[in-house]
């Protein structure tokens, strides 16, 4: 195998794990609040306000909807205003967070909702703030399945990363169609594969474990 | 100088149409252990949200230490909260913390340094007798023990009133009694007030001094428990609820019962003694005095507050005005179930 080879191959798992590092803690400090807000408003929880929780579930599902491809294309002037380029890595960031901040809050809303609503209560009957209640018993208790939905979203991404070479974002996906694909370069495009099937892996292996570190029952 | 912990003054609470608490007052004076019992839908759940500040009553007053819960704003609300401890029929512990993270927790929420919190969080363990368990998870723990767990959580900040949703009704008959020995005993030796709410007339009977009945919001029964017990009536509900505690004759024998005397044949008396009369041998003074025979069909001596109760099913032979008059001194609210004619 040609060292040229080796190094493109290098340099794009670089690149895809940069942008779904990137997005990935973007969805999360993006997403968490929001599905925290989703939880909170329904009409049982901390600070019920059912319209509002029903408009912020419809953007949610709104920018969800919307296929990734054209979320790239709608959102080049934002990046552009955000990272100064519309092209490269770092622009691709922008709407592959866009992307997974939806993503992760419909995922996290999941994990929140199912917190025993009698630990809840117990801490509200303690004398526990709002805040408290979040800190103390929704976010530690919803732990291990925000933990598995954020690695769900990191192979989302993954997946999505691939699209971003699109705007010339790099990373795996992008080597892989056009070496593979656009220039039938069949032995780039298998390890290329190989290399994203290790790395998706890799990725879910240290899900599942931090995940069932976390549980304790 | 007001001693009472709670004061419960025409408490009503309504959902759309129906009434869960209606026109509801009592209180609990301190170093009490007062039980409210009902059946389910009573307003027992109703009742104890007001309490503990979660819901408030349509109408009346709720006083905590002479604060009006029903009036005061949010923000004071969590810190008269912090006054009051829960123990909850599941428990409730985070399995995100161990056991002492759990106990940590309401110091944490009433703002106690952190090197304040393990000298205290030691001495609850100690106090439920967990020790040795501070660093499981309650995952780890017997039903029994998560419900120790959840009593050391409720004592933290040193509440003012300890509030028992059910506390026993998840755990076997063992851990019940150790839990309720438990309860008993951090009652005398911290004068906790305690309030218990259950549905089990056993649970009352075992430690609690006084006694609520509620039945579809209102309150039908209160008095001290023992009180309650001898009572000569009952309403229909009190009843019903001692009913599963009380000594019943047997079936094949109330087959048999008719309402006449026969001759030869044998009383059937249902006995109340409360106090002292309780540990008396009655039965063979009666035998010494009357020559007849008496013997315990049912039911036995017990304590209920710790005081000793009696409650039997009892059959007497040769049973006669002057048998009735002489247990009438100590059971005024005597009953003669009837009578079993002899074997032919």
């Amino acid at each position: 195998m040609s060292r040229l080879i080796i190094d493109l191959i290098a340099r794009a798992t670089w690149e895809t794990t940069v942008m779904v590092a990137c997005s990935g803690v973007l969805a999360v400090l993006g997403g968490l609040p929001l599905a925290l807000l989703m939880v909170a408003m329904r009409r049982d929880g901390l600070m019920p306000c059912p319209p509002a929780a029903r408009l912020l579930g419809l953007v949610v599902d709104i920018l969800r909807a919307i296929p990734f491809i054209i979320l790239l294309v709608i959102l080049i002037p934002v990046t552009r205003m955000i990272v100064g380029t519309s092209l490269g890595t770092a622009a691709a960031i922008v709407p592959l967070s866009l992307a997974a901040i939806p993503y992760f809050a419909r995922i996290a809303e999941v994990s929140l909702r199912a917190v025993d609503p009698n630990l809840v209560d117990a801490v509200r009957i303690m004398g526990g703030t709002r805040w408290m209640i979040v800190r103390h018993v929704l976010i530690p208790e919803a732990l291990p399945g925000l933990v598995a939905g954020f690695t769900v979203t990191l192979i989302t991404l993954t997946g999505a990363s691939a699209m971003a070479g699109a705007v010339g974002a790099g990373g795996l996906g992008d080597l892989a169609i056009r070496y593979g694909y656009q220039r039938f370069n069949t032995q780039v495009m298998s390890l290329v594969v190989v290399v994203l099937i290790v790395f998706v892996a890799i990725i879910q292996a240290a899900g599942n474990a931090l995940s069932n570190h976390l549980r304790h029952d | 100088m007001d001693v009472n912990v709670v004061d419960v003054r025409h408490v009503s609470r309504r959902f759309g149409g129906h009434v869960a608490l209606d026109d509801v007052s009592f209180s609990v004076a301190r170093g009490e252990i007062l039980g409210v019992i009902g059946r389910s839908g009573a307003g027992k759940s109703s009742l104890l949200r007001c309490l503990g500040a979660l819901d408030r009553p349509d109408a009346g007053q709720i006083l905590i230490e002479g604060q009006d819960i029903t009036t005061l704003p949010q923000a004071q609300l969590v810190s008269l909260r912090r006054r009051i401890g829960f123990v909850f029929q599941h428990f409730n512990l985070l399995g995100s913390r161990t056991v002492a993270g759990n106990i940590s927790l309401p110091l944490e929420i009433a703002g106690v340094p952190r090197a304040q919190r393990p000298q205290r969080i030691a001495a609850l363990l100690a106090l439920v007798g967990l020790s040795e368990q501070g660093d499981k998870w309650p995952a780890q723990l017997s039903g029994g023990q998560k419900q120790r767990v959840g009593i050391a959580r409720a004592l933290a900040n040193d509440p003012a009133l300890l509030l028992c949703d059910e506390a026993t009704s998840a755990l076997d008959p063992e851990t019940t009694t150790a839990i309720l020995d438990l309860l008993a005993e951090i009652n005398r030796e911290l004068g906790l007030t305690i309030i218990l709410i259950t549905h089990e007339m056993d649970v009352i009977r075992r430690i609690a001094t006084h006694l609520v009945v509620l039945d579809q919001g209102r309150i039908v029964e209160n008095a001290p428990t023992l009180a309650i017990m001898g009572a000569a009536t009952q309403s229909t509900v009190t009843q019903a609820l001692l009913s599963e505690t009380q000594p019943q004759v047997p079936p094949a024998l109330r087959a048999r019962l008719v309402a006449e005397p026969a001759p030869d044949g044998w009383a059937i008396i249902r006995i109340r003694l409360a106090g002292e009369a309780a540990w008396q041998p009655l039965l063979s003074q009666l035998g010494q005095q009357y020559g007849v025979e008496a013997t315990v069909l049912q039911g036995g001596t017990t304590e209920i507050a710790g005081q000793p109760f009696a409650d039997q099913i009892v059959s007497v032979t040769g049973y006669c005005a002057e048998i009735h008059d002489f247990l009438t001194q100590f059971d005024p609210s005597l009953k003669v179930l009837g009578h079993v004619p002899a074997d032919h």
